[in-house]
């Protein structure tokens, strides 16, 4: 079997080296695309080695290097595969595109690979492509091509993508450049979060292609239509090179500045640390603690020249089992809210690094969805004597004189607040909560399990408290909701509502906002109103801080990085995976080389 | 002979046998769920999630019963099929683990050979040299109570960063890709040297105490006041004892060659060095049952192979196992 597949293909090879070699002759005949389609693209890495001089030393003036994205050894470059995509997050957005970017900061859809797109009636979707894009090997990006790519998601379930179609009907070209998509009842925020999300894959090298290829390939060596091109990896570095025909240079007038981005991956944060203090890193996207210090002394430049230093980039929340009694009583978990020293967390745990979130959660650059009458009357702050008087006027009285509460039935409560081992700065952070927690006279002790017992015990709802933030940056309020109140409920909750809050019109509400247009600000502003009022009088959930968008960046090589101060790009610097199209790659067309000293 | 081999042979496959099912099991008895755990980190929508669980574990074969799952362990162990790693999907674990075995050959042969072969002869001159045994011998304790880590830490931070001297981070430089040239290699040795000097310099310490403290007990043997009393020179008393003394040390050695494969975690990590340890920490984290397998498979196999050759070479360099072997089975 395996010497077999082997000498298929070795095969392979040779018909694509015989293919490369045709290849710039002329425009190829049908009979050869048809070829093309047979060659699976974990074939052809071996195309560019035999044929294209290899640069083996990059020029320093012309690499940007980058860290801080990479969780693990690079894997596979299949924008399919979302749970190693973290490895080498450069696979959607530098190679694969999508056909909007969105700009959290301006809270904007940039029309990217589409020229434009809009709702024509409440079903239909009608989407421009742009002309004369093409992808890396020079064929042209056309509506075919998307339709395609959405159809994968028709035909295979393990596509993350793949839900859309419960209520996506059928997508058409019309013509070379236009798609229309028709739809039942459409969820049009995710819609929305859909279009900057899913990676146009070529047609012409995917259709040859068997399920498992697709949804569980290596597809090493892509074609994309992107800014960059896949040049090498190795265990610890993913390496891009500029694709100096990219469309978007004679479309939009864009050029990434830097020729090739290296981006490293290093094994622990003190490595990180000392790579940016030597000034070998551009552009960090670890958390450093004490990055405050270096970013005073001007070692690197923050966001922010003071604190936060970072831009906002998800909400930590404190997840209470409301399954467990007394978490399952409202008046306990508001008192619970008002017990939290988030100033702490804040000053100590992070060392400024971060800020307190609003008590709706949302993030600064969702804000204009806060209803701030709510928060007047409902918002929650570190406030022990409150959170006393809560708890006393609920029935919770320390009958046994041990400081701390018993339920109103008299039954002691003792509870664990949860974080994952190793995640220093939550660790520090469910200590202040412990802490400021005891000091209120509820009895919270902080436990730090494996991942994998965390996680076990997150999704199938063992625990006490614990902290999550998977809501990051989206264009709509709805995917913090989606988050916090997933619903039905189910077994293995494997994507929020870890806490099993169980409120129909909580649902309602949330579903009503997955179907409101998202150009209908109003109406979902209204609704968001509404999820607040019920989120701040039930308090299920408890926002904390936002976590940053850590970056630190350094001037040495690279300027005109993203930054508060006027005329400087407002992007968001980052590298992380989905952030590319959210500003990263943005980032890389406004940068400036310094010019070589003398 | 051949009844002495054939025996230890029986053994060797009795626990490798053993060890290789241990190996299997452990990472099942890890809390957690590796599928669902890879998928929660990826933040999809509940209606994927619960789609690709179902494909994903299937995709692992963990969806058979857990005894079906250990035979088709160990037939695709035969088949040298090692699985797919979780956390590295879709890369096969056998690909995997032959990408990082290299470094850590190249890292830790040099420092294991070159510290036992340094330690043992300056723990050996060392010993009962009044001025030595006082100053230098102090020195070696220092070092080998030293934890990698610190020690790791305090070179990457006084040579890396202060005198900036030596890279911190990487096998070879990150702006080269591996070719031919001198500049690749002499980025690689520049690359491995700090890892390679905290690795020696702590090995070193340990070697040459256990060799000083091993051959003033044989110094105070009766053979070698016998000697003295003969009037033999305090270099053939010093021979003599030092061929009795190395034999733990060769134990040792072999040991410390088995567990090659097993990298050196910590300073694999402290350097970013891409070797097997950190990937056999990353794997534990993300309960990549397949790569924690495979990472221990090379580990058990080295050890027994070390094991193995611990006993060919004492039957070469002690005379007393060769006699016993002869005389009795051993």
């Amino acid at each position: 079997m395996r010497k077999s597949v082997f000498s298929l293909m070795s095969l392979f090879v040779v018909l694509s080296l015989v293919l490369a070699a045709c290849a710039p002759a002329a425009t190829p005949t049908p009979e050869v695309i048809k070829e093309t389609v047979e060659v699976p693209v974990e074939v052809t890495v071996e195309v560019p080695v035999e044929v294209t001089p290899e640069v083996v030393a990059y020029e320093r003036s012309e690499t940007l290097y980058v860290s801080g994205a990479a969780w693990g050894p690079p894997s596979d470059w299949n924008p399919f595969i979302t749970w190693s995509k973290a490895n080498t997050t450069g696979t959607i957005g530098l190679v694969y595109e999508t056909l909007f970017m969105y700009d959290p900061l301006t809270d904007e859809l940039i029309p990217w690979l589409a020229e434009s797109g809009e709702w024509t009636d409440a079903n239909t979707y009608d989407l421009k492509l742009r002309e004369g894009i093409t992808w890396s090997d020079g064929q042209p990006l056309t509506a075919a091509d998307v339709v395609f790519t959405f159809e994968l998601g028709q035909k295979y379930a393990a596509l993350w993508f793949s839900p859309t179609w419960n209520y996506l009907d059928s997508v058409t070209a019309i013509g070379d450049y236009d798609v229309q998509f028709n739809f039942t009842d459409p969820l049009y925020q995710e819609w929305a979060s859909n279009l900057y999300n899913i990676p146009i894959v070529p047609k012409h090298l995917w259709e040859g292609r068997t399920e498992e290829e697709v949804t569980a390939g290596a597809n090493e060596n892509p074609v994309g239509s992107g800014a960059y091109l896949y040049e090498s990896h190795a265990e610890d570095r993913n390496v891009w090179v500029r694709n100096e025909d990219w469309w978007a240079t004679s479309l939009l007038g864009l050029k990434p500045a830097p020729k090739r981005i290296v981006d490293m991956r290093f094994a622990s944060n003190n490595v990180a640390l000392g790579a940016v203090i030597k000034g070998e890193v551009d552009l960090s996207n670890n958390f450093l603690p004490g990055i405050a210090t270096l970013s005073e002394k001007g070692y690197v430049q923050t966001y922010f020249a003071e604190a936060p230093y970072m831009l906002s980039a998800n909400t930590a929340v404190l997840f209470l089992n409301t399954t467990k009694p007394p978490m399952d009583d409202p008046d306990f978990r508001r008192a619970v809210a008002f017990a939290i020293n988030t100033g702490d967390i804040v000053n100590v745990a992070y060392a400024n690094l971060v800020k307190a979130a609003d008590p709706t959660g949302l993030l600064p650059s969702l804000a204009k969805y806060v209803d701030q009458a709510v928060v007047d009357e409902l918002g929650f702050s570190y406030d022990p004597d409150e959170a006393k008087a809560i708890l006393a006027a609920a029935g919770y009285v320390d009958v046994d004189g041990d400081g701390f509460v018993e339920a109103p039935d008299g039954s002691k409560i003792e509870l664990e607040v949860t974080c994952p081992f190793g995640w220093t700065d939550w660790m520090e952070a469910i200590k202040v909560i412990a802490n400021s927690a005891q000091d209120a006279g509820i009895n919270i002790q902080d436990k730090t399990p494996d991942y994998g017992a965390w996680d076990t015990a997150l999704t199938t709802g063992t625990f006490d408290m614990t902290l999550n933030n998977w809501a990051g940056m989206s264009n709509t309020p709805w995917t913090l909701y989606n988050l916090l109140f997933n619903h039905p409920i189910r077994d293995v909750m494997g994507s929020g509502n870890f806490g099993r809050y169980d409120n129909q019109q909580m649902f309602d509400l949330v579903d009503q906002l997955a179907a409101t247009p998202s150009t209908d600000e109003a109406g979902m502003k209204a609704i968001c109103s509404q999820i607040q009022e019920l989120m701040l009088t039930e308090m299920p959930v408890i926002p904390l801080w936002y976590n940053g968008l850590w970056a630190q960046y350094s001037n040495a090589v690279w300027t005109n990085w993203p930054s508060e101060a006027e005329n400087i790009p407002s992007r968001l610097p980052c590298t992380w995976s989905g952030y590319w199209q959210m500003g990263g790659l943005l980032t890389l067309t406004e940068l400036e080389p310094v010019p070589p000293s003398e | 002979m051949r009844r002495y081999f054939g025996r230890k042979l029986l053994i060797y496959i009795l626990t490798f046998f053993l060890a290789v099912t241990i190996d299997w099991l452990i990472p099942r008895f890890m809390p957690g769920n590796p599928v669902q755990t890879m998928l929660s980190r990826a933040a999809l929508r509940a209606e994927a999630v619960e789609v690709m669980y179902g494909y994903y574990t299937r995709a692992f074969g963990l969806d058979v019963p857990i005894w079906q799952q250990y035979l088709n362990f160990w037939n695709a162990l035969f088949h040298g099929d090692l699985g797919t790693s979780v956390y590295m999907f879709p890369q096969p674990v056998t690909k995997v683990i032959m990408r990082a075995v290299p470094y850590d050959i190249f890292l830790l042969l040099p420092a294991i050979l070159l510290s036992w072969y340094a330690g043992n002869h300056f723990g050996a001159f060392a010993a009962r040299t009044k001025w030595l045994d006082n100053t230098i011998l102090p020195v070696g304790y220092i070092l080998t109570a030293t934890p990698y880590m610190w020690l790791g830490i305090l070179l990457a931070w006084v040579f890396g960063i202060v005198l900036g001297v030596f890279p911190i981070a990487g096998a070879y430089s990150f702006a080269l890709r591996p070719h031919l040239s001198w500049t690749f290699i002499r980025s690689v040795l520049h690359h491995w040297f700090l890892p390679f000097a905290s690795l020696f310099l702590v090995m070193f310490g340990g070697w040459a105490i256990g060799m000083r403290n091993m051959i003033i007990y044989e110094l105070e043997a009766d053979y070698s006041h016998y000697l003295e009393a003969l009037g033999a020179p305090r270099r053939l008393v010093r021979k003599y004892a030092f061929r009795n003394a190395i034999l733990p040390q060769i134990t040792g050695l072999a040991l410390q060659l088995g567990v090659i494969a097993a990298g050196a975690l910590v300073t694999e990590v402290v350097f970013s060095y891409p070797g097997i340890g950190y990937l056999i920490l990353a794997a534990i984290q993300n309960q990549d049952y397949f790569l924690i397998q495979g990472c221990f498979l090379f580990i058990i196999i080295g050890v027994l192979l070390a094991n193995f050759a611990i006993d060919i070479a004492y039957v070469i360099v002690d005379p007393r196992t060769r006699l016993g072997m002869t005389g009795e089975a051993a």
